[in-house]
């Protein structure tokens, strides 16, 4: 097999494929392009004029940015519920779509890089924060875990989806050895990337509503539901417009799973209320400004009690027997409890961090229309990536996307890297 | 055939229109390079410049600011003077309030006209508490008024400083005096060490500030109060470009009622080091474990 010939034309069949498609894929790649080019003229608006176009202040010095970084490096460590039961428990129909949750975990990891990088005042020194080329404060600081933990899960992920993939395209059996330590290792890293990114916050001294030991568990129980929340959705779109027959065994298992992790997000949830309120004091502030308001100053309240909502109506709805027979009952509750953590994880983390500031000013945060049109940029960037990913695999498995050899010989298994 | 071509000339005008869609939403950036340097853009760390790859950087710094602000400046790298440990403390039993310091500062460390910038707050707190939740920096009335105490709040200059342990790059470091600096060419702008602060006292150059070459103040410093760059963090210096050459504070000079106090600690006939031995001095926050260098006294 000669890797030199043979890989780049898997790249160039991938880009064909990733470029050609009936009508409805041309109007959402179109839309999602649009809705990308939207966020990086404002990006490039932001770079110019200065972070001050943003409704970010020296009180509340992060927004909707490290928010929804926050939320996709939980995206990103959520696909590997996928990944334990395909490869730790060898659920079989689970091992055939895990994939997806492969591919997820490579977007998610894009999209919390573009949010960190958008939130950057300088982004033309981002090279500082390279190892060797700037000057890394690792291991002091968490934010150089930060990036390594995150381009190493980037790394990882890219490695087994361009491995499995590679190797089904030359119409072979991927070999264990080039990609099951590498997914074993995922599972480890999955639980490291947001684990690192709990203690960015909880390590802080100064930030109370912060800096409590539960944060690192509630980053990962919430993980596991956002991340099987989007899998089961994507799965079900992907199996109606892709005709791709998924059966409905993996569905359950992930719904299975939400059905625990919901519970336990709520509990943890509930844990540090009881926590923040019983004690009370001044470190209670931020809880109070958050759930209910401080001082006339009540911005938050509407997003956290409806981030509960959705999260209890979730709960209820994966608990009825109805669910389980009625697919269509646990697509609602997979949008709505993905919609509750993304609020909670992100606007009800982040800004009542802030507020009260440290010296208890009360000074507010709402995102304005550039954050939004960045932010959304980024999430349909993120979803290009996705859904190429998806489209690529799918042409991949289903043999339609296949090497072309001209002695069609299976030859000898030899050490083939992975992309 | 004719199906196969007809669909690469579409795929190659979606391009195309792709490619000309992504240069219009990059077209702000062009505006950027105004501001940006090809030396800037390679310019090392503080720590990692020779002699004359300093001398180089501030006369480029000095041109920049001629350009693009109009002022003729000098702009020194001024070091730390040996066995010397800066302190500060300030006696809330005659603070009234008037903060002139915090005026003294805006004018002293060239900061954004536009915002009124200053690296000094005072809070006006309720008597009978130091609860900081308490307190409110918005007082807009005469002072002292009856019933209230005054505390102003800088950079404490921790020695234990959280904002030094959370910056991924080394942007932000304690020098040898115990005065906390900023390379403000190196910074990227994350603002973490922001988020760690429990003082308020680090603060985001959100624009490109703002202030007009006859108000610019032209005795500067690489790590002080030269004009900031849009995008990166600023604080607090204990104006090192005058303390380290053997004055005091701009804060303290101009303080009406002689609430503050200023100088090296390790000097036993210094004034600071008589409040620390002979006062009831506190720190704020003190169970953080930040060790500041910034005390707050009592006359009685």
């Amino acid at each position: 097999m000669n890797h030199a010939r043979s890989y780049p034309a898997f790249l160039r069949d991938a880009v064909g494929v990733a470029t050609d498609g009936g009508w409805p894929f041309y109007t959402w790649m179109t839309l999602l392009t649009a809705l990308a080019l939207v966020g990086v003229n404002a990006w490039a608006q932001q770079v110019v004029g200065g972070m001050g176009l943003t409704a970010m202040s020296d009180h509340v010095s992060w927004g909707l940015y490290i928010a929804n970084f926050t939320f996709t490096v939980g995206l990103a460590a959520g696909a590997v519920m996928m990944v334990i039961p395909a490869y730790i428990y060898k659920d079989k129909a689970m091992h055939d779509v895990v994939i997806v949750g492969e591919l997820l975990a490579v977007a998610a990891i894009i999209m919390a890089l573009l949010f960190v990088n958008v939130d950057l005042g300088r982004p033309d020194r981002a090279w500082h924060l390279m190892p060797g080329l700037g000057r890394f404060h690792w291991p002091v600081s968490m934010l150089t875990w930060d990036v390594v933990v995150l381009g190493g899960y980037l790394l990882i992920n890219l490695h087994i989806c361009g491995y499995l993939l590679y190797t089904r395209f030359l119409g072979r059996r991927p070999e264990k050895r080039w990609y099951l330590p590498f997914v074993m290792l995922s599972i480890a890293w999955a639980v490291s990337i947001h684990t690192v990114t709990a203690f960015l916050f909880s390590g802080l001294g100064g930030r109370p509503f912060w800096n409590t030991a539960i944060l690192a568990p509630r980053f990962i129980v919430s993980a596991f539901v956002s991340g099987p929340a989007f899998i089961v959705l994507a799965l079900q779109v992907i199996r109606r417009v892709a005709k791709v027959p998924i059966p409905d065994a993996p569905l359950h298992t992930l719904l299975g799973i939400l059905r625990v992790t919901v519970l336990l997000n709520l509990f943890f949830v509930g844990s540090e209320v009881f926590t923040e309120f019983y004690s009370g004091g001044s470190h209670t502030a931020s809880a109070s400004y958050l759930f209910l308001g401080l001082h006339g100053h009540n911005a938050l309240v509407p997003w956290i009690w409806t981030a509960l909502a959705f999260n209890s109506v979730a709960a209820v709805i994966l608990l009825s027997a109805r669910a389980k027979s009625q697919l269509w009952l646990a697509d609602i509750a997979c949008a709505l409890t993905f919609v509750g953590v993304w609020i909670e994880k992100g606007m009800g983390l982040i800004i009542p961090g802030f507020v009260p500031s440290t010296l208890h000013e009360l000074v507010e945060y709402m995102p304005n229309e550039l954050e939004w049109r960045v932010v959304v940029g980024i999430w349909a960037a993120g979803l290009i990536v996705f859904t190429l990913g998806i489209k690529i695999a799918v042409e991949i498995f289903a043999g339609r996307m296949r090497h072309q050899l001209p002695d069609a010989e299976p030859d000898e298994p030899q050490a083939a890297g992975g992309a | 055939m004719e199906d196969t071509s007809r669909r690469t000339t579409l795929k190659a005008l979606g391009a195309t229109l792709g490619a000309a869609a992504f240069a219009r939403a990059m077209a702000p950036l062009a505006a950027w390079p105004e501001d940006l340097s090809i030396d800037e853009l390679l310019q090392r760390h503080y720590k990692e410049l020779s002699r004359d790859d300093m001398v180089r950087v501030l006369r480029r710094l000095e041109q920049e600011t001629l350009d693009q602000y109009g002022a003729v400046v000098t702009i020194d790298d001024v070091r730390p003077i040996p066995e010397v440990q800066f302190g500060y403390a300030l006696n809330l039993s005659v603070c009234v309030g008037c903060r002139k310091c915090a005026e003294a500062c805006h004018i002293e460390n060239n900061h954004d006209r536009a915002t009124n910038q200053s690296y000094i707050r005072v809070l006006e707190i309720k008597n009978g508490s130091v609860d900081l939740a308490m307190g409110t920096v918005d007082y807009d009335h005469a002072v002292p008024k009856k019933g209230r105490s005054y505390m102003p709040v800088q950079c404490h200059q921790c020695d234990n400083a959280p904002c030094v342990s959370v910056c991924p790059i080394e942007a932000t470091w304690k020098e040898p005096d115990g005065i906390v600096v900023v390379d403000y060419n190196w910074c990227i702008g994350c603002r973490y060490c922001e988020a760690a602060c429990p003082y308020h006292a680090r603060r985001f150059n959100w624009h490109k500030p703002e202030i007009s070459a006859e108000e610019i103040n032209p005795d500067q410093a690489y790590l002080s109060n030269r004009v900031r760059p849009q995008g990166v963090m600023e604080k607090c210096t204990f104006c090192l470009h005058r303390t380290r050459k053997g004055r005091l504070p701009a804060c303290l000079e101009a303080c009406p009622t002689g609430a503050r106090v200023f100088g090296n600690m390790l000097d036993p006939n210094s004034e600071i080091r008589w409040v620390l031995e002979n006062k009831r001095t506190f720190v704020l926050k003190e169970d953080l474990g930040t060790r500041p260098r910034f005390f707050y006294f009592f006359d009685k």
